[in-house]
């Protein structure tokens, strides 16, 4: 067991876990930040995206030994009040049906406007192609991005 | 034939009185101490040959500080029932929607009635109920506020949780009223005033979901959410195929892993393995996730893998094809079949073959358990929170008080979470262990462990005669039973089954003769989103298309042409058993040809049916009516640049009833043809040694956004009928509507699911 210490939604942030423990883990059992969801385990379906910097990534097959300096937000750093523009835009076209994989899908969305604040229709597709949703809230996630873009 | 548990309890419950609960149950909500309004409602259930009253159940109160607080019964996993029903309470009540708490209840049908919450049955079963909950509520307000003020109640109105005398300028709150309501006499439910339609602010409007800001927050809980204190996690190895027994194991390498505390074994229920059993398992238990995960990948288990150890899926289905060609148990019949056959001038003969089905919930299944000093307290994504609290009751042998079910967030259901064996899991280890236990599910354990939609082999004949007239229709259906999961001896198709979209065929054909065909389980066969609906629609509603071109006449017209003069189908002296009609009397809701043909024609014109289209693009058509909603769809493709076929659009009729959210009724169609495209695109699950073939979804594959329809038109139907459901029929019509449209642009009929674009 070993200590890592990790900056997690601005905040530093020391955990007692082995070297190949996923971030997922991490952030949910070790720390209860429980915004951050388990889908597959093996970065297929987007559940656990969390944004490293400013990239968005798997967090279920990061292991912890390998986030070094790098900031994470989580979910619950995305914003101060739940305010950020996706949020407002996911809660404006009412985007959820569960709703479990929709934080992951607003991480995903917010990495990609951070990269390219003005993607194409066909970009976000591309870019959203790696987070499942099984109640198929797709063309609301599209249309809510889309809103924030324009 | 045993009938589908699905269908079980769904007792009608038209029958609801609204009663002051005892002072023991007032004082037991503390938000009451400084007076208030509690109301409770009971629901009679009726069954054919009995009266069964549930006493008391689902409560609203309204506190002096003016909050109004409604308890959700059913389950929400994603189709906004926690929205749905407690809005019509509010909006009856004239509640200020914003000042409104929404109290998840626990499993408890005695108290609270049926929670079952599958079937799309919430909305037909309880909008009548909640009227009359919030109607009640509302007369004893104005009651009240009339008597305080000396004047008659028919002069106030209640509007934002505030009961107003326009006439004196008068007005107080309901909050200020709540004390005073409860001693007003409760008003007679038979003659009770209930609102028009047209004056409703919330139903009938698109309504949010009230969790729409703790989901995009990251705060809504969800199963796995949930913390106790000291609590570990348990990841359980499963057999790896059904009725396999454990003959000795080695877990000397999984409780040498850090983090690994104990080993602890799980009896399973054999075969048949039953629908609230847990399976033959091994279950790790760690102080995290990851832990728990490792020790499980480290344990050595020598299975006897038992009878099922040599079934191949594949196999299966060539058989089930094969039995289709020979004579089945006639369960439906209409005219001469035969003799239609011998005097066709033509005759077309088709096979189908629909796959195996995984939920593949987002969410895996997970559920916490907690036994302590004799009671187990539990928390679960569940469907069907009763049934777990029995099942769990009936595993741990305790008593059923003694356990408590608390229901989260589902991360999604589809008839997954209906069955509770793993609920039943976390119970038996926190009992065994006396520690808290979460059981948590892997995507593996999901995929290789689920409750199948039954995989099945269709095979229609259709005879025209020299007229190019439909004489003859002759559909053999063959597939594992979901009665089979309990009781080996279901060989066959239940009723209930086949009344899924194959035994009630609405058309117009002289000679008819429906035939099943036996069929053993080899895994758990269990129902997945619209059910027998997904297979049985696809053959039909492709067969059709298909026959339209050999008669030459458009699939729209004929679809009208066959429904013929506007009349209620009962199908009455053509069955050998019954059709249950989604567990509704016919009298109450009728199979009406009159309502399917409005969708057809609805659906043809706005998708503009007929029009020429972009060259490379084609429509397909499909119509078909389940769980008493009736649904007609449309889906356009067009072919790419790349030569890739695309879904630029998709239009759905929908006659539901009363709409009651609008919102999620569309949300429901969006969301069903999405799903849908999975099943016709994507997804399959195949078994080989017994075992399942898929892990992850890399074997599992669903459709993402890229390649999921773009443009998704949902028109409602207004009219003032009994409201039905939303989140099964978007499902049936989509797969053969997409497979009719392929064809137009491919010149390719499309037998078999799934298939690529």
């Amino acid at each position: 067991m070993k200590t890592h210490t990790l900056t997690i939604n601005n905040k530093p942030h020391t955990v007692e876990a082995e070297d190949d423990m996923p971030l997922l883990w991490v952030l949910r059992d070790l720390l209860d930040l429980k915004g951050t969801k388990f889908g597959c385990g093996q970065a297929h379906c987007g559940a656990c995206t969390i944004l490293l910097g400013d990239t968005a990534v798997r967090s279920c097959s990061l292991p912890v030994s390998q986030i070094g300096e790098q900031s994470i937000t989580t979910i619950e750093g995305l914003s101060e009040n739940g305010d950020h523009p996706l949020q407002k835009a996911w809660t404006a076209y009412i985007v959820p049906q569960c709703g479990y994989c929709q934080t992951g899908q607003i991480m995903n969305a917010a990495a990609l406007l951070r990269n390219n604040p003005n993607p194409s229709g066909d970009e976000i597709e591309q870019a959203m192609a790696g987070n499942l949703c099984r109640c198929g809230t797709y063309n609301r996630i599209k249309a809510a991005i889309l809103s924030v873009v324009q | 034939m045993p009938a589908i548990p699905f269908l079980k309890n769904k007792s009608v419950e038209n029958k609801s009185t609204v009663f002051l609960p005892s002072r023991r149950d007032f004082i037991k909500i503390s938000s009451l101490a400084g007076g208030g309004l509690l109301l409770g409602v009971s629901f009679q259930c009726r069954r054919e040959d009995e009266t069964i009253s549930f006493s008391p159940n689902v409560y609203l109160s309204i506190s002096s500080d003016n909050k109004v607080s409604i308890i959700a019964h059913r389950s929400e996993m994603g189709q906004g029932i926690r929205t749905s029903l407690p809005m019509i309470v509010a909006d009856e009540m004239g509640a200020d929607w914003k000042s409104v708490k929404v109290i998840q209840a626990d499993g408890d049908e005695a108290k609270y009635g049926n929670q079952n919450t599958d079937g799309s049955f919430s909305v037909r079963m309880f909008y009548e109920p909640m009227r009359k909950a919030g109607a009640t509520a509302r007369h004893m307000l104005i009651g009240a506020a009339a008597r305080e003020w000396g004047v008659e109640e028919a002069t106030c109105t209640a509007e934002n949780s505030v009961v107003t005398h326009a006439e004196s300028g008068k007005s107080l709150t309901f909050g200020e009223l709540a004390a005073a309501a409860q001693k007003i006499e409760l008003p007679d439910q038979e003659s009770l005033q209930l609102k028009d339609f047209s004056s409703y602010k919330l139903v009938g409007k698109d309504t949010p979901i009230i969790d729409l800001d703790d989901i995009v927050t990251g705060k809504a809980v969800f199963g796995a959410d949930v913390n106790r204190a000291g609590m570990k996690i348990a990841v359980v190895q499963r057999t790896p195929v059904v009725g396999a027994t454990m003959r000795s194991y080695d877990d000397t390498a999984a409780l040498a892993v850090p983090g690994v505390e104990k080993v602890v074994k799980i009896n399973g229920s054999g075969n048949p393995p039953g629908l609230n059993k847990p399976l033959e398992g091994l279950a790790v238990i760690a102080t995290n996730t990851w832990a728990a995960i490792k020790g499980r990948a480290a344990l050595e288990i020598d299975w006897d893998l038992g009878a099922n150890a040599s079934y191949v899926s594949e196999d299966q289905m060539e058989a089930m094809k094969k039995s289709t060609l020979t004579e089945g148990m006639v369960r439906r019949s209409r005219g001469d079949f035969g003799t239609a056959r011998k005097a066709a001038g033509e005759v077309l003969d088709r096979t189908f073959e629909v796959p195996y089905y995984a939920h593949a919930t987002i969410e895996p299944p997970a559920a916490i358990a907690d036994f302590r000093e004799g009671k187990l307290e539990i928390w679960a994504p569940t469907q069907h929170p009763q049934w777990a609290r029995d099942s769990v009751a009936e595993a741990c042998g305790m008593e059923m008080a003694d356990v408590t079910v608390h229901v989260t967030l589902l991360g999604g259901g589809f008839g997954r979470k209906s069955k509770p064996d793993y609920v039943v899991e976390a119970a038996l280890l926190a009992k065994e262990t006396g520690m808290p236990i979460r059981v948590q599910w892997t995507r593996e354990d999901d995929l290789h462990h689920d409750f199948f939609h039954a995989h099945s082999a269709q095979r229609i004949v259709a005879t025209l005669d020299a007229k190019k007239q439909l004489t003859g229709w002759n559909h053999h259906t063959v597939f594992p039973s979901i009665g089979a999961t309990s009781s080996a001896d279901a060989l066959q198709p239940s009723d209930g089954e086949l009344g899924l979209g194959c035994i009630d065929f609405p058309y117009e054909v002289p000679n008819i003769r429906i035939e099943t065909h036996e069929s053993a389980a080899h895994t758990r066969i269990g129902w997945l989103r619209s059910v027998s609906n997904i297979h049985h629609a696809f053959a039909i509603c492709t067969m059709m298309d298909e026959i339209a071109e050999a008669r030459g006449v458009d699939p729209v017209d004929q679809a009208l042409e066959l429904l013929a003069d506007e009349k209620k189908l009962d199908f009455a002296g053509e069955l050998q058993g019954n059709f249950e009609n989604y567990g509704e009397k016919l009298e109450d809701y009728p199979w009406e040809t009159s309502r399917l043909k409005n969708v057809i024609r609805r659906v043809a014109k706005e998708a503009n049916w007929g029009k020429p289209l972009d060259e490379g693009n084609a429509m397909g058509f499909a119509v078909h009516k389940s769980f008493l909603t009736y649904v007609a769809c449309i889906v356009e493709v067009a072919r790419d640049g790349n030569g890739k076929i695309t879904i630029p659009r998709v239009h759905y009729a929908v006659d539901c009833g009363i709409g009651v959210n609008t919102d999620r009724i569309r949300s429901q169609f969006e969301g069903g043809a999405i799903f849908a495209t999975s099943i016709a695109n994507t997804s399959a699950i195949t078994l080989e040694s017994g075992k399942v073939v898929q892990n992850n979804f890399d074997g599992y594959q669903l459709v993402r956004m890229p390649q999921s329809p773009k443009e998704i038109h949902v028109h409602i139907v207004e009219n003032a009928r009994k409201p039905t459901g939303v989140g099964e029929p978007p499902v049936p019509p989509f797969a053969p509507a997409l497979a009719n449209a392929c064809y137009k642009l491919t010149g390719k009929r499309i037998y078999k699911l799934p298939f690529s674009l």
